[in-house]
C-alpha cells in the first residue's frame, strides 16, 4: 500500500557525523557486500573491471570541499537513503511496491511487486534509489532489514553493515523517534540537521556537522618527530656510517 | 532528465489519440460531423490505434512489463495508477462507439456513451500530465501549468487530426480550419508561457541546502562548496536517469524547431487549403505529419530541460 502510515511504532535510522567521517568508503563496499546477497540480491554491476564500471549500491560518498582559506575543510559526505517520514517515493508507486513499514518506518521496495518504472526514483531528492538493469526493479538501503532482526547473528552484528563496518565510529543506528536513546542524545547535543529540510519529506536519518575550529578541543601538542629519533651516541660503527653516508652523499652530487 | 523515447512516443501518441477521440465524441454530441457512420468509425478507430500504441510503448521502459496489471492498484495516492486506471475505462465507452459504429445501428446510447469518452479522454490526459507535474523534484514540471499543456497539446493535435478525416471524408468546413488554428495557436501560446516560467526561475534548492554546510558553518570566512571526489568513477543510474542536460544553446534552437513544426508549419498548410481548396486532404495530412514532428521534438525538450535536485551532490549548485 502506497499511503503511508500515520505514525510509525519506531524511526529507525542512522546519524552520520560529517565531524569525522573520513571518506575511506568502507561502509559503502560493506553495504554492497551485504546487500548483494542479502534482502536486495543481486546488486548487479556492469563491466565492474572494465573501463565504464558501474551498478547498484545503496549508499555512495562524496568528498567536498567547504569554504577557502583559513577555515576551510574537506568533508566527506556519505548519501543514502534517509527512510523519510513523509517520501513522495512510497506515494507515487502505481504497484504499492514501495512502501513505509509502520513498526519500525523502514522504507521498502517489495521485489516481487516492483514493475521497475523509476518513478520513485524521479520524486526522491536525495538520489537514493538505484535502478537494477539486470534485476528489472529499483534497489535502494533497507536499514539492513535482514541483519537488525536477525537473531542467528552475534548481536554485535544486528545493526547495518555500514554502521558495523565504519572506522572511526562516524555512524550510528537506533531508534530517532525515542528522544531517550544515544542517536537521539547525540544529534540534540551536536544540533544534528535534517538534509534539504526546506523539502519537506522529513527524513529520519540526521547529519551532525563538521565541529568548527573554535569549538575543536586544544590537545596537547605531539611530540615533535625529531625528538623522538634517536640521537647520535658517538661510538666508532656510528661514525663509521656517518663516513659512508657523506662519501655517497658526494659521489651523487 | 533522461529523454526516454518509449516514454516520448507513449505521451505524444496518446495525447493526440485522446485529442482525436475527444473532437470526434463531441462533434457526434452535437451533429457536427458529416452523415457517414463510416467517418465516426475511422476516426475513433484511429484515436484507438494511436491510443494502444501510446499505451503499449509506456511498458517497454519497464523493468518487468508483465506486471503492468500491478499499476491499477495505487490510484489513492499516485498520478501513474491513476492514469492507467483512466485509461483503461475510457476504453469501454469508446470501444463500444467504434462497434455501434461499425455495426451500424442507431441507438440511443452512443450520445451519453460519446461524451464518456470525452470525459475519459481529458481525464486521461489531465493524469499524465500530473504525474510530472507532482514531483517536487524538478521545477520545470511541479507547476501547474503543466497538465494544461499537455491538456493543450492534445487537444491541438487532435484537433488538426479531425480536421484531416473530415477532408479525408470530402468535407473541409470552415469550422474545422478554425478549430484547428484556435488549437495551435493556443498550444503553441501555452508552450511560449511555460518556457518564460522556467526560464524566469532559478530554483530555490542550493548546493548548501542539499549538504547543510556552508564556509560559515565549517568555520571558514569565504568560499562556496566544491565537489573534489566523486562517489563513482563513471556516471552511475542516478546521474544517467536525472543528470541528464541539453546545451543551453541548443535547446534554444530546439524551441524554435518545435515552435515552427507544431504550430508555423501546420498553420500554414491549413490557411492555404481553406484559402484555395486544392489538394485539401495533402496538406491536412501534411499539417498533422508536422504537428507529430513538433510534438516529439516538444516532448524530448520537455525531459531534456528538466533539472532533478539531486544533480546538487554531483556538482550543480541551484536547482
Amino acid at each position: 500500500m502506497t499511503t503511508l502510515p500515520e505514525k510509525t511504532e519506531k524511526k529507525l535510522g542512522l546519524v552520520i557525523d560529517l565531524d569525522i567521517c573520513v571518506g575511506c568508503q568502507a561502509c559503502a563496499t560493506s553495504c554492497k557486500e551485504w546487500n548483494t546477497g542479502g534482502y536486495s540480491a543481486p546488486l548487479t554491476d556492469h563491466d565492474a573491471y572494465g573501463a565504464d564500471p558501474s551498478g547498484a549500491w545503496l549508499n555512495r560518498i562524496h568528498s567536498y570541499e567547504v569554504g577557502e582559506g583559513a577555515g576551510s575543510r574537506t568533508v566527506h559526505f556519505p548519501r543514502s537513503c534517509l527512510h523519510c517520514e513523509e517520501p513522495d517515493c512510497v506515494t507515487v508507486c502505481p504497484t504499492g511496491a514501495s512502501y513505509k513499514r509502520e513498526v519500525d518506518g523502514i522504507v521498502l521496495v517489495n521485489p516481487d511487486t516492483c514493475i521497475g518504472c523509476k518513478l520513485c526514483s524521479w520524486a526522491c531528492p536525495y538520489g537514493a534509489r538505484e535502478y537494477d538493469y539486470d534485476d528489472g526493479v529499483m534497489k535502494k538501503c533497507t536499514l539492513c532489514v535482514d541483519r537488525i532482526y536477525n537473531e542467528t547473528l552475534a548481536e554485535e552484528d544486528r545493526v547495518p553493515a555500514c554502521v558495523r563496518a565504519c572506522p572511526t565510529g562516524a555512524r550510528a543506528f537506533g531508534d530517532l523517534g525515542d528522544p531517550a536513546s544515544a542517536v537521539s542524545q547525540s544529534v540534540a547535543e551536536r544540533g544534528g540537521f535534517d538534509l534539504l529540510e526546506e523539502f519537506g519529506y522529513k527524513p529520519v536519518n540526521k547529519y551532525l556537522p563538521p565541529r568548527s575550529p573554535a569549538e575543536v578541543v586544544d590537545t596537547p601538542a605531539a611530540p615533535i618527530l625529531e625528538a623522538a629519533i634517536a640521537q647520535p651516541d658517538g661510538s666508532k660503527v656510528e661514525g663509521f656510517f656517518a663516513w659512508i653516508d657523506q662519501a655517497l652523499s658526494r659521489s651523487e652530487a | 532528465m533522461h529523454p526516454a523515447y518509449s516514454v516520448i512516443l507513449f505521451t505524444t501518441a496518446s495525447g493526440a489519440g485522446y485529442g482525436l477521440m475527444f473532437w470526434v465524441s463531441l462533434i457526434h454530441i452535437f451533429g457536427a460531423g458529416p452523415d457517414s457512420r463510416w467517418f465516426e468509425f475511422t476516426a475513433m478507430a484511429v484515436s484507438l490505434i494511436l491510443v494502444t500504441v501510446g499505451l503499449l510503448a509506456s511498458t517497454f521502459h519497464l523493468g518487468h512489463p508483465e506486471r503492468a496489471f500491478r499499476a491499477f492498484s495505487q490510484w489513492r495516492s499516485s498520478w501513474l495508477s491513476r492514469e492507467g486506471v483512466a485509461a483503461v475505462a475510457t476504453y469501454a465507452p469508446s470501444g463500444f462507439l467504434a462497434l455501434i459504429w461499425l455495426l451500424g445501428g442507431e441507438t440511443a446510447w452512443t450520445a451519453p456513451l460519446a461524451l464518456l469518452a470525452a470525459v475519459g479522454a481529458v481525464v486521461t490526459v489531465y493524469c499524465t500530465g500530473m504525474i510530472y507535474a507532482s514531483l517536487r523534484t524538478i521545477r520545470q514540471w511541479n507547476l501547474g501549468l503543466v497538465p494544461v499543456v499537455y491538456l493543450g497539446l492534445a487537444a491541438a493535435s487532435g484537433a488538426v487530426l479531425l480536421a484531416f478525416f473530415l477532408a479525408a471524408f470530402g468535407q473541409s468546413p470552415i469550422w474545422a480550419a478554425m478549430l484547428s488554428l484556435i488549437g495551435l495557436g493556443g498550444a503553441a501560446a501555452l508552450k511560449a508561457l511555460y518556457w518564460r516560467r522556467i526560464d524566469a526561475d532559478p530554483g530555490r534548492y542550493t548546493v548548501e541546502m542539499a549538504l547543510g554546510l556552508s564556509a560559515v558553518s565549517v568555520g571558514a570566512q569565504a568560499g562556496g562548496v566544491r565537489p573534489l571526489d566523486p562517489p563513482h568513477t563513471r556516471p552511475n543510474f542516478v546521474m544517467r536517469e536525472m543528470g541528464y542536460q541539453v546545451a543551453r544553446k541548443h535547446a534554444l534552437k530546439l524551441r524554435q524547431f518545435s515552435l515552427i513544426a507544431l504550430f508555423a508549419a501546420p498553420a500554414a498548410a491549413i490557411v492555404l487549403a481553406s484559402t484555395f481548396g486544392v489538394a485539401v486532404t495533402a496538406l491536412y495530412l501534411l499539417a498533422a505529419v508536422s504537428v507529430g514532428v513538433g510534438a516529439v521534438l516538444e516532448r524530448w525538450l520537455f525531459f531534456a530541460e528538466a533539472e532533478h535536485v539531486v544533480t546538487l551532490y554531483y556538482g550543480a549548485s541551484r536547482a
